[in-house]
């Protein structure tokens, strides 16, 4: 902490420095417990390029950082929008602020802030971000407090990240570094967002020589046998049943053994750098970009209650402690900017504050448990008040233990949603637009939850890495009802072959009909499964 | 203990003080600026808060300096990554790529229009759900069939306006790289001005806000709020009798800078035959000819003019619609534009001051060879002396003889500023503008 402790004194001019300072005590005394936190001030366009960079300021080279930058600054410069905020999740968290804001702006960003690092600190999804257990299983019982400081320094993991990229198109050629990079970023959505909480079973025992491997298997499998007496024995469990029972396992056993990888698996990209013929330089390219992909992961995954906690604690802080009566008008524009919502744009920072404070109230009340859910006279529910106070204790635990998926699962109400004014829409043809669909809960609900599964990205998985025995891929996309986008798919497929060298297949459907597209690095095709 | 946080915290405020002298170098109007700023160290000391507006107008300014700057103030790490993703969108690298930039747009304001930003735009595939296919959740009024818009760009606070429109946009890039990739594709080379100065316009702009001004300019909103602010934090409010008397602090005003702007000091001269032997295809090469020389000499003078001719047996002056789409017929006096073309330049570019450019465009098919000798006459002793270049592009027909182009060479042989072309079809287009832009005039 004493090197945080200098950073802090020497990157921000001393009138911030006293506020951040006051925020801190503030922002503790109200029970929120996080990193130590530095704040840099930055002109807008170092902010854009650190924005352009995912918020850190060195990363690997790609052209795609410099579109992002474009597009930053297009919009800064032409006063479509700024970046206010921004903070990255390390250990101590580093926050930017932008050059030239008024003070209230700088005060209501820093106490943002600090509702994020909390955030950072003490949900359970951002553990598999912390290096020291990284790649490893992690239990998902969050930790927090003084004790809990994992190595989350990730500026130098993402800077090694850059000096390897960097060292490696010296060596290999810049172009052939980059269109390699373009096909692994096509398969960056290809990992298991739970991966680090689920417990592997015994990791695979070490391979054997090809001796041992090819010498048959003696045992028989037994077939398990119904409780008889023994007088029974040979109607319950007759002789010709048993046999073909015992056929049917050796083959199934046999075919389990042929089979390549023996479970379907998720993460994809794993699977790939353990088992795709890559070069070295390829494997550790693959490797830096399943690493970031993952280290990204969690902030997609609590969108909604990442932003919803920030905000809350922002308005919280500033109209009761921080902001002085000057600052109250700017404060209320600009905190209405953030919160507005329109059409098809659902604002994270508007349904996360406005769940989070639903449930505080819901909690204070005791409108919770089974009383409530079987009471159905409205009036009762209206003026429902136990006075329980629990309302506090109940976010901090939410924010905790949840993620955006389980926080709108479990808590998401048909008030909430009706007060909310929240619908579904879907492309109407007719009209060449999208259209309010519905507004029952349900739908409303169901959807919401299936935008958010598997952080938006369709669930893909390896099926068999020897389809045909051809040692083609094959893929599943396991279907819930959208199709996918096809043109992207194929293009997918192209990155796939690229790094899996052979052809690969994807199980999907289109429009209704099952079917594999397929790609042999050639050509397309699309053959019809039944 | 004391003394070292108190030497770090001077050594905060002078490297803040350089920090700020080194922005303050460079732009004539910073010094107040500059001045503001500095005020600003102290002030931080003593007391916590600033005066709001002295902040703000000191961070308006900032802003607009790095701006005129171009931009081009600080170098970036991501400099080399935008750089490169530019070159992918010109098609220079990577040209696999080209095919999957997309041309999305910012809706921005400017004043009471409405400009849309080109952005270029290329995705990075990978497996997701068809759009259309999937829907969403959306937040707000309407019943069961209405529309949803758009969501609105630049309204979500935080996040800049993401997603692209479903607008595309035909150009996307502006006219000036268009220019850039004309001029490497060709490797032109650019234009030396000859000694001609150029004329400067100043121009007022509205462009900030200040504490003081004539009540003229007094900005209402700005005055009400800060007026209001004042009135809450002083307790004097009263939301039963919302009154807001605004008093001399209040007070806001609009406060400008002088644009200096080019005046035009280039004119080209557009001269097209449209006599009945020059069909719609002749006119379309045209068309696209002019297009690239007129991009090409906007980009190399900051202002420039454009004149219209069309001639037949008789020329007169048009304007550029007209130009492109007026098909007559009849006989073909070349003479009869040149003069007009003559008396244009006389009348109002006076050759010590404008560079001037006439192309002129033709099938060759003139009426006569006595017109020819007056028109060659009229090249030499008047339009090719006043020219910076007298460009003559001659376009295969198949009803012309096309014998003009062959007097020109005869005659004129010696004249370094004619450049003649024959240009045969739309590919001969390329070798065409080289031929008249590639001399550097």
């Amino acid at each position: 902490m004493p090197s945080a402790g200098f950073l802090k004194e020497s990157s921000l001019p001393q009138y911030l420095r006293k506020e951040q300072d006051r925020i801190e005590t503030v922002a503790r005394e109200s029970g929120l417990d996080f990193f130590p936190t530095v704040f840099e001030i930055l002109s807008y366009d170092r902010l854009n390029e650190i924005a352009a960079y995912g918020g850190f300021p060195t990363r690997y080279p790609h052209w795609r950082f410099g579109m992002e930058y474009e597009r930053l600054s297009k919009s800064y410069e032409y006063g479509l929008s700024k970046i206010y905020e921004m903070v990255i999740n390390t250990n101590p968290a580093i926050a930017y602020l932008l050059e030239g804001n008024s003070l209230t702006d700088q005060k209501l960003v820093m106490c943002h802030v600090y509702g994020h690092v909390d955030f950072f600190k003490n949900n359970f999804t951002f553990r598999s971000t912390d290096l020291d257990t990284f790649g490893q299983w992690i239990p998902t019982q969050p930790q927090s407090g003084s004790g809990y400081t994992p190595n989350r320094r990730w500026i130098d993991k993402m800077a090694n990240h850059g000096s390897v990229v960097r060292r490696l198109s010296a060596r290999h050629g810049v172009e052939n570094i980059e269109t390699f990079i373009d096909a692994c970023l096509s398969l960056e959505n290809l990992i298991d967002p739970h991966g680090a909480f689920v417990r592997r079973s015994e990791p695979e025992p070490p391979k054997k020589t090809s001796f041992e491997e090819e010498a048959p298997q003696l045992v028989e499998p037994e077939v398990p046998r119904l409780r008889s007496k023994s007088y029974m024995e040979n109607f319950i469990n007759p002789e010709e049943i048993m046999r073909s029972e015992r056929e049917r396992m050796k083959k199934e056993a046999a075919e389990k053994k042929e089979k390549f990888p023996k479970e379907p698996r998720k993460d994809v990209l794993q699977f790939l750098i353990e088992s795709a013929p890559l070069e070295k330089w390829e494997r550790s390219v693959l490797t830096i970009i399943r690493d970031e992909a993952h280290y990204f992961l969690p902030q997609m995954q609590t969108k909604i209650m990442n932003e919803g906690w920030a905000s809350y604690h922002h308005s919280k802080l500033m109209t009761t402690k921080i902001a002085d009566w000057g600052d109250i008008i700017e404060y209320a524009d600009n905190n209405a900017g953030v919160m507005a919502t329109s059409g098809r744009n659902l604002n994270p920072y508007k349904l996360g504050v406005e769940l989070f404070r639903h449930i505080e109230e819901r909690w204070d009340k005791g409108q919770f448990g089974r009383q409530w859910d079987e009471c159905d006279d409205l009036d009762e529910r209206r003026h429902w008040d136990l006075r329980l106070g629990l309302g506090k204790k109940k976010i901090f635990e939410v924010r905790a233990h949840y993620n955006d998926v389980t926080f709108l699962d479990e808590f998401l109400t048909p008030e909430f949603a009706s007060e909310q004014g929240m619908f579904n829409f879907e492309w109407s043809e007719r009209r060449g637009g999208f259209e309010i669909a519905t507004r029952e809960f349900n739908k409303v609900k169901q959807k919401l939850l299936g935008q958010l599964t598997n952080a938006g990205n369709p669930m893909i998985r390896v099926l068999d890495a020897n389809f045909g025995n051809r040692g083609e891929l094959l893929l599943e996309h396991e279907h819930h009802g959208v199709d996918l986008r096809v043109d992207y798919a194929e293009r997918v497929l192209e990155a796939l072959v690229r790094v899996w060298k052979r052809p690969v297949l994807v199980a999907t459907s289109v429009d209704d009909k099952a079917m594999h597209l397929r790609f042999d690095g050639r050509e397309h095709s699309r053959v019809a499964v039944s | 203990m004391d003394t070292s946080s108190r030497a770090s915290s001077s050594w905060q405020i002078a490297r803040e003080r350089s920090h700020l002298i080194g922005r303050a170098c460079g732009q004539k109007f910073k010094h107040s600026c500059y001045d503001e700023i500095r005020e600003e160290v102290p002030l931080s000391l003593g007391r916590f808060r600033l005066p709001p507006g002295s902040r703000r107008s000191c961070s308006s300014l900032e802003i607009r300096a790095r701006r005129s700057r171009g931009g081009a103030s600080v170098s970036l790490k991501v400099d080399r990554d935008h750089t490169r993703f530019r070159d992918i969108v010109r098609g220079r690298i990577r040209k696999g790529l080209r095919d999957y930039i997309s041309h999305g747009e910012m809706i921005g304001r400017k004043g009471k229009d409405t400009v849309s930003i080109p952005i270029p735009h290329i995705d990075v595939p990978r497996f997701t759900f068809d759009e259309r296919g999937q829907g969403g959740v959306g937040q707000g009024e309407g019943r069961p069939g209405d529309p949803v818009g758009d969501p609105q760009p630049g309204n979500g606070g935080g996040e800049a306006g993401q997603g692209q429109g479903d607008h595309v946009l035909e150009v996307d890039i502006s006219l000036d790289e268009l220019a850039d990739i004309l001029g490497e594709e060709l490797e032109l080379p650019n234009i030396e001005e000859k000694g001609k100065s150029r004329i400067l316009s100043s121009k007022d702009k509205y462009s900030g806000i200040r504490q003081v001004g004539p009540e003229a300019l007094r900005h209402f909103k700005r005055t009400y709020k800060e007026a209001l602010k004042r009135a809450i934090s002083t307790g004097s409010y009263d939301k039963n009798n919302p009154l807001i008397v605004p008093r001399r602090e209040d007070k806001r005003y609009r406060s400008w800078r002088e644009d200096e702007q080019a005046v035009a000091n280039a004119v080209i001269i557009y001269m097209m035959d449209v006599s009945g032997s020059m069909g719609d295809e002749q006119k379309e090469i045209v068309r696209l000819e002019s297009f690239w020389i007129d991009t090409w000499l906007r980009k190399q003078y900051d202002g420039i003019e454009s004149r219209f001719i069309i001639h037949d047996a008789a020329a007169r002056e048009v304007d550029r619609d007209t130009f492109f789409h007026t098909r007559e017929s009849g006989g073909t006096m070349i003479s009869s534009a040149y003069n007009l073309a003559c008396e244009i330049i006389e009348k109002n570019y006076p050759t010590s001051e404008w560079n001037i450019y006439p192309f002129h465009f033709s099938d060759g098919d003139n009426w006569s060879s006595d017109d020819t000798s007056y028109c060659i006459k009229l090249l030499r002793e008047k339009l090719i002396p006043a020219s910076n270049m007298f460009a003559y592009g001659q376009v295969h027909s198949p009803y012309g003889s096309g014998q003009f182009i062959k007097d020109l060479r005869e005659h004129l042989r010696d004249e370094e500023k004619l450049v003649l072309s024959q240009i045969a079809d739309r590919d001969a287009i390329v070798e065409s503008l080289k031929e008249f832009l590639g001399k550097g005039r």
